[in-house]
């Protein structure tokens, strides 16, 4: 079982976490489901750091995104799958 | 004086307190009489005979299976253990046992340390003399305790008693600038049977008080290095969790590891506590549902939005999105309240159920389970407030790196970021960044917890123990008068 670039919590989820250091733009990436233990791959638009997530779908401005299978807060800018989710495109919908 | 103070009740022992000012001698025949009656003496008589037979067949069993046990001078015996024998029952699932002290309340410390505490900011000072004369003990200073009133008052004197209170402190030093509030303190923690003491500066200068204060800690921590540790389960444990500079490593790996070791804790009959009220925000409906009864999930709502209506709102300058998440949070990769929150609650496990709402510093009185208290989400803050509260070991996952401890309750550090483990290892107790490589499962690193927290509950010392690590941070409700 290879150590995978990004893990995903909740099948349902819209992003993952990147979880090694010193992924570069353009590198094809396995991913971890933890729901259902399933192994997926992508592509990936940006240098993301570790920790940081990733789209796993496209996503428009206003959308909600998901984690834990739960709302996180929603799309500020519109995200391509694969590119870097971060304060720039994501923001919360509480305070 | 202590002892008369304890035979005495009510206003009668208030009227003593105030006079404690001149160190007597007699609480050298009173450690004797410790010594010899044992920490059972608080206990009711129908289990005091069969605490009598308890204790014989420990004995027994003691000296069979364990080895000697050196006292060192600063009061923690060190057991000289054999974690390769011990690991293959724990992997079985078998409950895990432990060498602590049982005070006289018993209450079980792992921890055997004597405090000079003091009231208030001006007897910081004085506090810290002592600590330096009397070698082994430790001074606690902070920098409140003048001024202030009402609930804000109330905190203060629940902080500060159920500090000196906690199982993990065997005797206490109290000073303060003047004899009223001072008394107070030590009246709240002589409830629990222990070594106490109070001294005020007013009428005696510092010098005076420090030389008195410091005999006296001198016999406290004597008395405090003969006691001996014995046999204790998992039930008699208090462990409070709380993480700091999350990242999305600890919503992934390190607070689950947490969640499955409150799981396996709170099945065996341990009383565990989380809090941090502002970071459930974004699942504070899962969090509703995570109560025993829906009337203790509705408790749980109402705090928060308390918290919500007093303090967020009047307060807030902007969305809070500079503040929570933190500024290392959102570097560690965290964007938004939700997401940390959602993080934040995968630390009390999958399926246990919170029992009481504890108000900040409050002492659970419902019996063993996972209880919930109302805390600010800053770090030393929150487990100033589940110490004094009474919890013993603290879990602190860590995705970023907060190198937080607490003066009496060892703050045990896992942390699942590679990079982390990496550059700040001096900080880390367990790593768990195997989880994300998929070498280490769940259930693997709940039981590596488990391990280093019993390991730790036996006398080792936690990295934030080495490192001298002791943030003791009173939360202030508002401004004094």
């Amino acid at each position: 079982m290879a150590a995978p670039h990004y893990i995903v919590h909740d099948k349902t989820d819209s992003v993952g976490v990147i979880v090694v250091e010193g992924v570069k733009k353009g590198q094809m990436l396995t991913g971890w489901v933890m729901q259902g233990n399933k192994t997926v791959r992508m592509k990936c638009l940006n240098a993301i750091p570790i920790g940081h997530k990733i789209a796993l779908r496209p996503m428009k401005k206003d959308d909600t995104v998901l984690k834990y299978g739960h709302d996180i807060g929603k799309a500020v800018a519109a995200i391509k799958k694969g590119g870097h989710v971060h304060t720039q495109n994501l923001k919360t919908k509480r305070w | 004086m202590a002892r008369k103070a304890k035979k005495t009740t009510g206003k009668r022992k208030a009227a003593k307190q105030n006079k404690r000012t001149k160190a007597p001698r007699r609480l050298s025949a009173k450690s004797d009489r410790l010594t010899k009656t044992g920490r059972r003496t608080g206990a009711k008589p129908a289990k005091r005979a069969a605490a009598k037979t308890d204790k014989r067949i420990k004995a027994t069993r003691r000296a069979k299976a364990k080895p000697t046990r050196r006292v060192r001078p600063d009061g923690r015996a060190q057991a000289k253990r054999a974690p390769a024998k011990r690991a293959p029952g724990r992997s079985g699932g078998k409950k895990p046992t432990f060498m602590g002290w049982r005070r006289k309340n018993g209450r079980v410390g792992i921890r055997n340390h004597v405090i000079i505490l003091p009231l208030d900011d001006l007897s910081n000072a004085a506090s810290e003399s002592v600590a330096n004369n009397i070698k082994g003990t430790m001074a606690i200073p902070h920098s409140y305790g003048r001024l202030q009133f009402g609930e804000d008052l109330e905190l203060h004197f629940r902080t500060l008693i159920g500090t000196g209170s906690n199982p993990n402190v065997a005797a206490v030093v109290v000073i303060g600038i003047e004899p009223e509030w001072t008394g107070r303190v030590v009246r709240g923690i002589a409830k629990t049977g222990k070594p106490v003491i109070g001294f005020a500066i007013e009428k005696h200068g510092d010098i005076k008080t420090i030389a008195n204060a410091s005999r006296k800690a001198k016999e406290y921590l004597q008395w405090a290095s003969e006691r001996e540790r014995q046999k204790c389960q998992v039930k008699d444990l208090w462990v409070s969790v709380k993480c700091g500079e999350s990242d999305t490593t600890s919503g992934l790996a390190s607070n689950p590891t947490v969640g499955n070791f409150i799981d396996k804790f709170d099945a065996w009959g341990a009383t565990t506590c989380f809090g941090e009220t502002s970071e459930i925000t974004g699942a504070e409906l899962i969090c509703a549902e995570r109560g025993k009864t829906k009337k203790i999930g509705q408790k749980f709502l109402d705090t928060w939005q308390a918290y919500m209506d007093e303090v967020i709102e009047p307060y807030k300058t902007d969305d809070l999105s500079d503040s929570q998440p933190t500024k290392g949070n959102i570097e560690g990769g965290l964007t938004t309240i939700e997401e940390k929150a959602f993080g934040n609650l995968e630390k009390i496990g999958k399926k246990t159920r919170y029992i009481d709402v504890l108000g900040p510093a409050e002492t659970p009185r419902k019996g063993p389970g996972l209880y919930f208290m109302d805390s600010s989400s800053a770090a030393a803050e929150c487990v100033t407030l589940q110490a004094a509260a009474g919890f013993v070991v603290h879990l602190f996952p860590t995705g970023q790196g907060n190198i937080i401890g607490n003066p009496i309750e060892p703050v045990i550090k896992l942390s699942a970021n590679p990079r982390t483990v990496r550059t700040m290892g001096e900080h880390v107790d367990l790593d768990v960044s195997g989880i994300l490589r998929r070498e280490m499962t769940l259930n693997k690193a709940g039981e590596a917890l488990i391990d280093i927290t019993m390991r730790t509950c036996n006398g080792r010392l936690t990295a934030a123990e080495t490192l001298g690590h002791r943030e003791f941070v009173l939360t202030k409700l508002y401004r004094s008068a």
